[in-house]
């Protein structure tokens, strides 16, 4: 009797064992069979990637999502977003929690070869900045020897900042969270003198403030910080497809296709590019395996690249984040989209 | 047939269907084969890990332990920066578990036989407010309680800042300062300092090794002096006056130190963001160890009452009837009895303050699962072994404490020969 009960237990631990092994391999099919992507985010991180008060996800990350939703399933709402933290974001990508991870990571040496991911491209192109508030005198980042600082554990920031202060020979008192929202609880509260995240995300929590003009972000930006979504290495077609959606997104800002004159665009635009990006000649989106229409529905989901900025982050919102290194090449910024060819 | 076999002294030779038939060998080959299983589960289950991981590119690899962290840690017994391996980051988070949980075992056995004597007082008042004390403890998850106490240390306190300007706030005696991050408290220091023991990177001061040294000396000491006068007592009926020597014992040394090096308090000063000269207690620490402490108390508070309660009355009539008093019937006749009951469940209960210490990345205290199970795991990517690590490390721990608890056991507990 012992050993019919052990037998069953061994083999039902082998059946959910099998099922692990499901996590490998397709992504594309997976997706495809699931009908739904299952997207890594921040659990809350105004303008980035946040949730509304009935559930529904907006920002300048989940937009990602919902273009390569549309792109691979036609329906920009087929979207799960799974909020993963600072310390389970890599982890939740690599184990098959999630299928693409746009939640401002930054793209580093070590998480591309050693963390088997692959960072698609950037999205972002941010810094590392402090927060202080106005209240406590100081205008630069070299004032802050022996201040106490908000740091959110497991990031490139934590990293930075200890080598920032070393560099400049200063100390500091590091206090450790695991939120962006602890951490703005934490600075608000006092328990440290300056909160210490991406130039962006800092714009975001301040925005969230009772009174954000009694903060301000100090000048010096100590860091490159490129923010771009990651994929599980390994799976290159998948990475394809999430990386030319999001050039699909910043193409179509340089070529002028908008979510509004994208139907008129791909029946009566005689630039060719424009005309195989939105697939009425060339059809490129089979090379990859989906169809011709992938890349309008993708600038269909939420607007182009420029459409995205201006809504969730752009000097029009709160956040009041200018382009900066984020405009296009042609404006003298870093957004680059390879050619559709 | 074979069912029942005979008794004859003849016994039948072996055939391969008895491992089955005969009881003699059934339940051997029943282990045998549950062993077999077991043994062909858990190289299955290594197996598919490996195999996993290799899926996913990624090996077993201890070697990331000897990179640079790059991070710092806050809280830091041995001297760390960030220029450190990741080995030695694990170590300071590991001498941070060991330290909170050595503090609150000692103040969790305080607080509970405290509570669980007092629970049994003939004093309605006493008795109720620490059934209330147990019960609020033991019944409310201990991270809410590690939660609740850091947040009422970082809401009520003020901000460093506070204890200057014009409307500064007083130092509590003028010498404590408790803010929103730490408690700065004063240090003491020494004129005639008589320098440190440096062992590699860690400093000792001499100050703390000849105080340590002086404190196990007089306890040796006192229990000399305390045997001398048990003897005295029983060969001549009178017990010598001891009290003194032993209050000298321990006094002496620490005011001779004091005189002799001249120490005095610094007290703590606002400089710059923060408070520098004193010592500043993370507010983390104290609300870890606060939480562990009330928590493991009250529970300890019901192993002792149960401890006390599983000793006859009749020991205390007794005990009464020779003309003792109560306290000294509790301590002279109860609780020694009391502790053997007492020992086994209390050892469990330290092992669960260890483990639950791990807790602490809740108030950003980096022990071990805050630096090799959170920072580096994030930092290199290595999961598995960080855990594997963890793992390994908490269990010996638990092992080394359970094997020492264990000793201390077998001495007190009931003789039998």
């Amino acid at each position: 009797m012992k050993t019919t009960v052990f037998l069953g237990a061994a083999a039902a631990t082998a059946l959910m064992a099998g099922a692990g092994f499901a996590a490998e391999g397709d992504t594309l099919a997976q997706v495809k069979a699931r009908g739904e992507l299952l997207c890594g985010v921040n659990p809350g991180l105004v303008g980035f990637a946040s949730p509304d008060a009935n559930g529904n996800w907006s920002g300048f990350d989940v937009a990602v999502c919902k273009a390569v939703a549309a792109a691979v399933l036609g329906d920009a709402s087929k979207v799960k977003y799974i909020p993963l933290t600072g310390q389970t974001r890599f982890t939740g990508l690599a184990s098959g929690e999630v299928d693409v991870l746009p939640r401002n990571s930054t793209w580093t040496f070590s998480r591309d070869t050693d963390l088997k991911l692959d960072f698609i491209g950037v999205n972002y192109y941010d810094g590392q900045g402090f927060l202080v508030p106005k209240s406590l005198g100081v205008s630069s980042a070299k004032e802050l020897d022996g201040a106490t600082i908000c740091i959110q554990t497991g990031t490139t920031t934590e990293l930075n900042l200890a080598d920032y202060f070393k560099a400049n020979n200063m100390a500091y008192q590091p206090v450790n969270i695991d939120s962006n929202a602890e951490g703005e609880q934490q600075y608000l509260a006092g328990a440290c003198d300056a909160y210490t995240t991406d130039a962006s995300g800092l714009a975001a929590t301040r925005a969230a403030f009772a009174n954000p003009a009694d903060h301000v972000i100090l000048p010096e930006i100590i860091s490159k910080e490129p923010l771009g979504p990651a994929v599980r290495h390994g799976d290159n077609n998948w990475a394809d497809i999430v990386r030319w959606t999001l050039y699909a997104l910043i193409a179509a800002e340089e070529y002028g296709v908008t979510s509004a004159n994208l139907e008129e665009l791909s029946k009566s635009s005689q630039n060719p590019e424009v005309q195989r990006l939105l697939g009425s000649t060339d059809n490129l989106g089979q090379m990859m395996g989906l169809d011709a229409d992938w890349a309008k529905r993708a600038i269909m989901a939420s607007g182009n690249y420029g459409e995205i900025f201006a809504a969730t982050i752009g000097e029009q919102t709160p956040i009041g984040l200018a382009r900066g290194l984020n405009a296009q090449w042609t404006q003298g910024g870093l957004m680059y989209a390879m050619p559709f060819r | 047939m074979t069912e029942s076999a005979p008794a004859g002294p003849p016994a039948p030779p072996f055939r391969l269907s008895m491992l089955i038939y005969d009881r003699q060998y059934r339940s051997l080959t029943i282990q045998v084969v549950v062993f077999i299983l077991l043994m062909l589960l858990v190289s299955w289950i290594v197996h598919n890990t490996v195999l996993n991981l290799a899926r996913l590119g990624k090996d077993i690899n201890f070697s990331f332990l000897f990179n640079r962290a790059g991070y710092d840690i806050p809280q830091q017994l041995i001297p760390y920066d960030s220029d450190d391996t990741h080995l030695r980051a694990a170590m300071v988070g590991l001498l941070n578990t060991l330290y909170v949980s050595l503090l609150g075992c000692i103040a969790a056995t305080v607080l509970g036989v405290v509570a669980g004597v007092l629970r049994l007082s003939n004093n309605w008042l006493i008795a109720r407010i620490m059934t209330v004390y147990v019960e609020i403890f033991r019944n409310i998850p201990l991270l809410l309680w590690i939660l609740i106490i850091y947040a009422a240390f970082t809401e009520i306190t003020p901000g460093p800042r506070e204890y200057r300007g014009e409307n500064a706030r007083e130092m509590f005696l003028g010498l404590f300062a408790p803010t929103n991050r730490y408690t700065a408290i004063p240090s003491v220091i020494a004129e005639h300092s008589p320098g440190v023991l440096a062992i590699g990177r860690i400093e000792i001061p001499w100050l703390a090794i000849m105080g340590i040294v002086f404190f196990i000396a007089a306890i040796v000491l006192r229990r000399w002096v305390n045997a001398r006068a048990q003897r005295i007592q029983n060969s001549t009926g009178r017990r010598p006056t001891t009290w003194w020597i032993n209050l000298a014992l321990f006094a002496v040394p620490p005011i001779a130190i004091w005189l002799i090096f001249g120490l005095h308090l610094e007290v703590p000063e606002l400089a710059g963001f923060n408070f520098k000269g004193g010592i500043n207690v993370d507010n983390s620490l104290v609300a870890l160890w606060l939480a562990l402490s009330l928590y493991t108390g009250a529970f300890i508070a019901e192993i002792v009452r149960a401890g006390i309660l599983a000793i006859s009355k009749g020991q205390t009539e007794a005990a009464y009837a020779l003309g003792l008093s109560p306290g000294w019937t509790m301590n002279l006749v109860i609780l020694p009895q009391a502790l053997r009951v007492i020992i086994p469940p209390l050892i469990s209960q330290y092992l669960n303050l260890i483990k639950n210490s791990s807790l602490a990345v809740a108030v950003g205290y980096m022990d071990l699962r805050g630096t090799l199970g959170g920072t580096t795991v994030n930092q290199t990517g290595r999961e598995m072994e960080g855990i594997l690590l963890m793992m390994a490390i908490y269990l010996s721990i638990s092992l080394s404490v359970s094997a020492v608890m264990n000793i201390y056991n077998n001495r007190v507990k009931l003789k039998e020969r």
